[in-house]
């Protein structure tokens, strides 16, 4: 009975509530409006504003001994989570099944588990991070500690889920993504989708002044 | 609620716009931009952390625009801003802040603090929590029509005195002149022979230009307070100025925040386009050596580095002229480890030189300039901003330093072909 209304209304539900929450914090930001720039630009806003967009996901060489931590915890945590999220064979199976119609090629069991391992690494670093850096602790507020700790339980979940000791772990697994959903657009965890803006915002105001931001 | 707090949250509620809702949704708190600020790098006080100090505004934006926020702020969950946020708030922004924007190229996110951080300003100045030496320099710039209250009067005796040492005649409200040269007050009372260098440069290279009487200030304090109304005000004279000498260009100096408020910020500030084009003077010397018009006779031997002011160069984009007139003059130059884009501010940017109370935190954080500097072991440094030059000067003589300061117009003017210079004195 349980597990029914986890794998059904409670799935429809939260898919409605991400889908319709990220849009409209989407909307949110761009109904506040920008004024017009009326200063001559030296080059293009909208191709610094994209060139700016790909080259965040590099950080600046000048920044690289103060940040190591940050950037390989950080690559270590997105790049496994993307790669589960994607490629782990249930998750393949599930979006063929219920919302894209296709699949792919999934990764081995194997591979599974080395970049499930390489994610909880980055996040658990991510957060010890957050907790101990003087920086970190006085910037982060409870939102920061809830998104982390739901995304644990997700990929805490998801592996147990993946050794198939027993149906209710799946169970589990599917109710820690739909609270995780549900929170998402009211959350920090908005973040990958305003990224995109926010680095255009910059790369434009930059670049139309003639600096690669 | 008093009515000041009130006429400041107003100030910041006016502010935001879809720049600072995309910083704030995005912004994860992972703390990179502290390791891009010389007040946490060199002090260690995370409270200096770019991003927190704009929290007056991402807690406004939280409590009236967020889903979270509001419920909690209707259930008295979460604690309003009050006078206290905005005194403590005046100190870590204007003493700790030279929005020099390096903390901006670093942001993963692409969050662009010192963007929310100049509008954090406006919040504060409404609300009448600004620096009182930066408020006093704001009304002697409406009132006297310099910051530090450089007169007409003084300017004249400085061209005068100028005209003596170079032998020049220094045009003065020449109508139909092409280029307007604007100076910094600090300029003109500290760095005089900028003028005479402009009169060498201008005269060998044919250039027709002229000096306003009626206004001749650079700098303004309206933007270093976040004071928009002030700003205006202050631009809308050059305006005044440059449409009555009929003027194609308007030249900024060798001040950092004075270009990027005229060349950027102006328009917007007024609400229409310039009616005329504005240069730095190192995009005109720049301009004058691709034309051939800048013709040297020698260079300078000593090994030599270059200072970017951080609003000509990251927050102007004016970053490869000052390399390429250096490569005609200084055989020798070399450049510190982080520059161009990427360079440290001298510590006394957006206000701060002008904060006395902030003098001894700037000297603090020039540390990082002063390791720069060691490791390249130069002994002249060349710049671009005279504010730069005298925070520099400051910083040179607190570590007991020694090295040459100078401006780059003065090097070149110093280093101009005989016959082209004009008669010497």
């Amino acid at each position: 009975m349980l597990a029914e209304f986890i794998d059904g209304p409670l799935w429809y539900f939260s898919l409605t509530v991400f889908v319709v929450g990220v849009t409209w914090r989407m909307i949110a930001v761009f109904r506040f409006g920008l004024g017009s720039d009326l200063s001559v630009p030296r080059r293009s806003a909208a191709g610094a504003g994209l060139m700016t967009t790909l080259r965040r996901f590099v950080p600046r060489r000048e920044m690289a001994p103060r940040i190591r931590l940050h950037v390989v915890a950080g690559y270590l945590f997105h790049l496994g989570l993307f790669a589960v999220l994607l490629f782990a064979a249930p998750h393949v199976l599930f979006l063929e099944q219920h919302l894209l119609g296709f699949g792919w090629t999934p990764m081995p069991y194997w591979a599974f588990i080395l970049t499930s391992q390489i994610a909880f690494f980055g996040l658990i670093l991510l957060w010890l991070h957050r907790l101990m850096n003087p920086v970190s602790r006085l910037i982060s507020d409870a939102d920061d500690h809830v998104a982390a700790l739901l995304t644990f339980v997700v990929m805490l979940t998801g592996c147990l889920a993946l050794m198939e000791a027993f149906t209710g772990l799946r169970v589990l697994h599917r109710f820690s993504v739909e609270l995780l959903m549900i929170y998402f657009p009211f959350s920090r965890l908005m973040h990958a989708f305003t990224f995109i803006p926010s680095r255009a915002f910059t790369g434009a105001l930059f670049g139309r002044r003639g600096v690669d931001a | 609620m008093s009515e000041r707090l009130e006429k400041g949250i107003q100030a910041m509620r006016e502010q935001m716009d879809a720049r600072v809702v995309s910083y704030f949704s995005s912004c994860v708190h992972c703390g990179i931009c502290a390791e891009a600020c010389l007040f946490f790098t060199e002090t260690g006080d995370p409270r200096y952390t770019p991003i927190h100090k704009t929290e007056p505004m991402r807690k406004l934006w939280s409590q009236e625009y967020t889903f979270w926020g509001k419920i909690a702020s209707k259930l008295g969950l979460s604690k309003p801003l009050t006078e206290e946020d905005f005194a403590d708030w005046e100190m870590l922004v204007y003493d700790g802040c030279t929005m020099c924007a390096r903390c901006s190229m670093v942001c993963p996110l692409g969050v662009d603090m010192a963007y929310i951080i100049r509008k954090v300003k406006e919040g504060l100045a409404a609300a009448g929590y600004s620096p009182p030496d930066l408020v006093a320099a704001g009304e002697r710039a409406l009132t006297i029509g310099s910051p530090m209250g450089v007169t007409i009067k003084t300017l004249e005796a400085t061209i005068r005195g100028q005209e003596k040492e170079t032998g020049l005649q220094i045009p003065l409200d020449k109508e139909g002149a092409d280029y307007l040269c604007l100076f910094s007050s600090g300029e003109i009372a500290g760095f005089p022979e900028y003028i005479g260098s402009l009169a060498k440069i201008f005269k060998a290279a044919g250039v027709s230009w002229t000096i306003s009487s009626q206004y001749f200030e650079a700098t303004n304090t309206g933007v270093q307070l976040g004071d928009s109304k002030l700003a205006a005000q202050l631009v809308e004279r050059v305006v005044a100025a440059a449409e009555k000498l009929k003027v194609k260009a308007v030249v900024s100096p060798e001040c950092g925040h004075a270009y990027r408020t005229i060349r950027w910020d102006a328009p917007n500030l007024i609400g229409r386009p310039l009616p005329f084009e504005v240069v730095q003077i190192m995009e005109l010397l720049d301009q004058l050596r691709r034309e051939g018009r800048l013709k040297l006779d020698s260079t300078i031997e000593d090994r030599l580095s270059f200072h970017d002011p951080c609003n000509i160069t990251r927050r102007g984009g004016v970053l490869q002229p000052p390399r390429d007139l250096l490569k005609l003059v200084a055989p020798n130059f070399v450049e510190m480890t982080e520059h161009g884009a990427m360079n440290w501010c001298c510590g006394g940017g957006g206000g701060v030189s002008s904060n006395e109370r902030a003098n001894e935190l700037r000297l603090q954080v020039f540390a990082v300039k002063k390791r720069q500097l060691d490791e390249i072991n130069v002994g002249t440094l060349v710049t671009s901003c005279s504010n730069c030059r005298h925070m520099l000067e400051d910083g040179l003589e607190d570590n007991e330093m020694d090295m040459e300061l100078i401006g780059i117009t003065e090097l070149i003017a110093e280093h101009l072909a005989e016959e082209s210079a004009g008669q010497k004195p």
